[in-house]
């Protein structure tokens, strides 16, 4: 343990480290964020600090790579976040639309996230499962072919489960 | 060999059956039998490459580059470290395939990586997927522990002198990573951003060790391709354009899919598999690449046969294999802004020509389709096109320039009618879903 990261994200981040070269450390850099990131929900700049730490880097290649890639989220997030695709296939497939309903929905423009902290709305760039249009990626799942009534039923569960 | 047999049969082949991901799965169906032949019937790395060279598989991550011969490029001899990689980064828009066959083939994959990291001597390998792809991150991960289990990777693969160790290592959610010297930086933990080539990465890439690197889709050809031969494979499709080819069919089509067929087969019997049009649709443009590639009229592409040849005839590009149809419901102008908006989120911004020329672009076609574009824009659209093309580090900025200037060429009525009547020639905003 550490006063950020759990014993088993110390160890993932071990794990992680042992497939490069001992020289090369900082290839376990992403990783290492990620880690944190599902530890801690995002990034605080300590944190990040703390990471380029544990793994011996200096600490300015640590924010180079948190700030490059858009998977790392610097700022508290919501709980669950909508990552609509908007690239061309999507767009051909209705995603304005679906955009459209999920902000009409949950009283919030894209890129803001709801008064009890419970979703995000994010439009995001081609997901790699086009075939699928209109999608979005939530948490770690993928979900395909959405429709307005396939929203509304995601996000009346996900209300439910938060309740609970 | 009918058009029938191979729809589906190489690297797709066992994407219809149940726990196809499985490691006993793929074995009963023959997996791992190339790496049998490869390591105990002793065949040579030359052997592997000449046979690579005699399928003429070409390259299924855009660029085309036949795959023999790259491998034929590393050195040999060298002692130290080299590197083999997988690019599984996908992500140009349409472009959906090594998705499936890391979900439904890991192991095709993995055996094809094996395989090559024989014929080149290459002691380490990782595969580069992109963060969003959880499902086959697991998948691939599950299968690499299989693998190692069953003796097909690690110290003495099924007890040869021969030892290969296949990580997986994660993007971070940047495009630009899919572009191969941007994954290497990206690997050693850096801002994914291209390196200048020369030197290419046969002779300084990971870590500055000779590293070779293959798209999803070309390493899962590798195992039919030793099993049957490079000459049964080439013979599935053309001269010069071998073997089958996963297309992403998407966008406007009634069974959006991948489908896996011979190159060479008519693009009007690959619309036919996906479902043709929508009722009632006619077709206006189809994307043959990804969206890096030049648009072609609908008409003409019905003439065209999905192959390198063909397409490159037709003045766009094969690419990933990624077909985006569009129908006639829809604006160009719109489409291609929406395409812009893509190259603009991922330039890496390192070269000033692609950093602000697709800032511009976008900026450009963003006014016109909202009304206030100038007749001079059209111009304008050309000329900032034609000063970023060929004056970059990569060709990401080439590939954001193509649509723009594609579509200006084959639909001019369209952007005309945006600047002069400030609305659509195209009803308004036809884009919407049909159930
Ligand atoms: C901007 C850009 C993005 C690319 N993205 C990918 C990608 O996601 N997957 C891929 O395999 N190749 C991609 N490529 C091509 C790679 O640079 C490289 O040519 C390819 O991985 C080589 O493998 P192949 O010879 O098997 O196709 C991209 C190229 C550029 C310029
Ligand atoms: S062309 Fe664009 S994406 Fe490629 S290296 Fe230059 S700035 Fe980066
Ligand atoms: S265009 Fe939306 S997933 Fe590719």
């Amino acid at each position: 343990m550490s006063e950020w990261l759990s014993q088993s994200s110390l160890d993932a981040i071990a794990a992680e480290r042992s497939k490069y070269p001992p020289e090369q450390a900082r290839s376990a850099l992403l990783a290492a964020l990620r880690i944190a990131q599902e530890e801690h929900g995002y990034l605080p700049e300590p944190l990040i600090e703390h990471v380029a730490a544990i793994l011996g880097v200096p600490a300015i290649q640590a924010f180079e790579v948190a700030t490059f890639y858009t998977m790392y989220d610097l700022q508290p997030v919501g709980r669950h976040q909508f990552c609509v695709c908007g690239s061309v296939s999507c767009f051909l497939n209705g995603s304005d639309e679906i955009l459209a309903h999920l902000q009409e929905r949950l009283g919030i423009g894209i890129g803001e996230t709801t008064a009890d902290g419970l979703f995000t709305i994010k439009e995001v760039e081609c997901l790699g499962a086009c075939k699928d249009a209109p999608m979005m990626q939530l948490g770690d799942r993928y979900i395909e072919d959405l429709t307005p009534q396939k929203l509304d039923d995601l996000i009346a569960q996900l209300r439910k489960e938060a309740e609970q | 060999m009918t058009t029938e047999t191979y729809v589906n049969g190489v690297t797709l082949r066992n994407r219809g059956l149940p726990d196809s991901h499985r490691l006993q799965v793929y074995q009963d169906t023959g997996g791992y039998q190339a790496l049998r032949k490869v390591l105990l019937e002793g065949m040579t790395p030359e052997q592997i490459i000449n046979e690579m060279k005699t399928s003429a598989l070409r390259g299924r991550g855009g660029a085309g580059f036949p795959t023999g011969l790259k491998w034929s490029f590393m050195p040999k001899g060298v002692t130290g470290r080299k590197y083999l990689l997988c690019n599984a980064d996908e992500g140009e828009p349409g472009t959906c395939k090594d998705r499936d066959i890391m979900r439904y083939e890991p192991h095709r994959l993995i055996e094809g990586m094996i395989i090559g990291a024989y014929a080149m001597g290459a002691r380490a390998g990782y595969i580069f997927i992109r963060g969003e792809f959880i499902e086959p991150i697991r998948i691939v991960e599950a299968a690499l522990a299989e693998a190692y289990a069953a003796g097909l990777l690690g110290e003495k693969i099924l007890g040869t002198d021969f030892s290969f160790d296949l990580y997986v290592h994660r993007g971070a959610g940047a495009y630009i990573c899919g572009e191969e010297t941007a994954l290497m930086e990206a690997l050693e933990g850096k801002k994914g951003q291209p390196r200048f080539k020369p030197p290419f990465p046969a002779s300084y890439g990971l870590y500055g060790q000779p590293t070779t690197i293959n798209n999803v889709e070309t390493f899962a050809s590798v195992p039919d391709i030793i099993t049957r031969g490079g000459q049964w494979f080439l013979d599935l499709g053309k001269p010069n354009n071998g073997g089958t080819k996963i297309f992403s069919v998407t966008g406007h089509v009634r069974r959006p899919g991948n489908f896996e067929v011979p190159m060479g087969t008519p693009f009007a019997e690959l619309l036919e598999m996906a479902g043709g049009l929508r009722p009632g649709r006619k077709l206006k443009a189809v994307i043959p690449g990804g969206t890096s590639t030049a648009m072609v009229a609908g008409a003409q592409m019905m003439e065209v046969t999905m192959d390198y040849d063909s397409i490159s005839k037709a003045g766009s590009a094969l690419g990933a294999g990624s077909v985006i149809i569009i129908d006639d419901s829809v604006c160009i102008v719109k489409v291609v802004e929406r395409i812009a908006r893509f190259y603009m989120h991922e330039s890496c911004g390192q070269c000033t020509p692609c950093r602000e020329g697709m800032g511009w672009l976008w900026r450009v076609m963003h006014r016109i389709e909202n009304g206030q574009g100038r007749e001079s824009d059209l111009e304008l659209l050309q000329n900032v096109g034609s000063r970023i093309e060929g004056r970059t580090i990569c060709a990401l900025a080439d590939g954001g320039v193509a649509p723009v200037t594609s579509s200006l060429r084959l639909f001019p009525d369209e952007y005309l009618h945006h600047v002069r009547h400030k609305t659509c020639l195209v009803g308004a905003d036809a884009a919407r879903r049909v159930a």
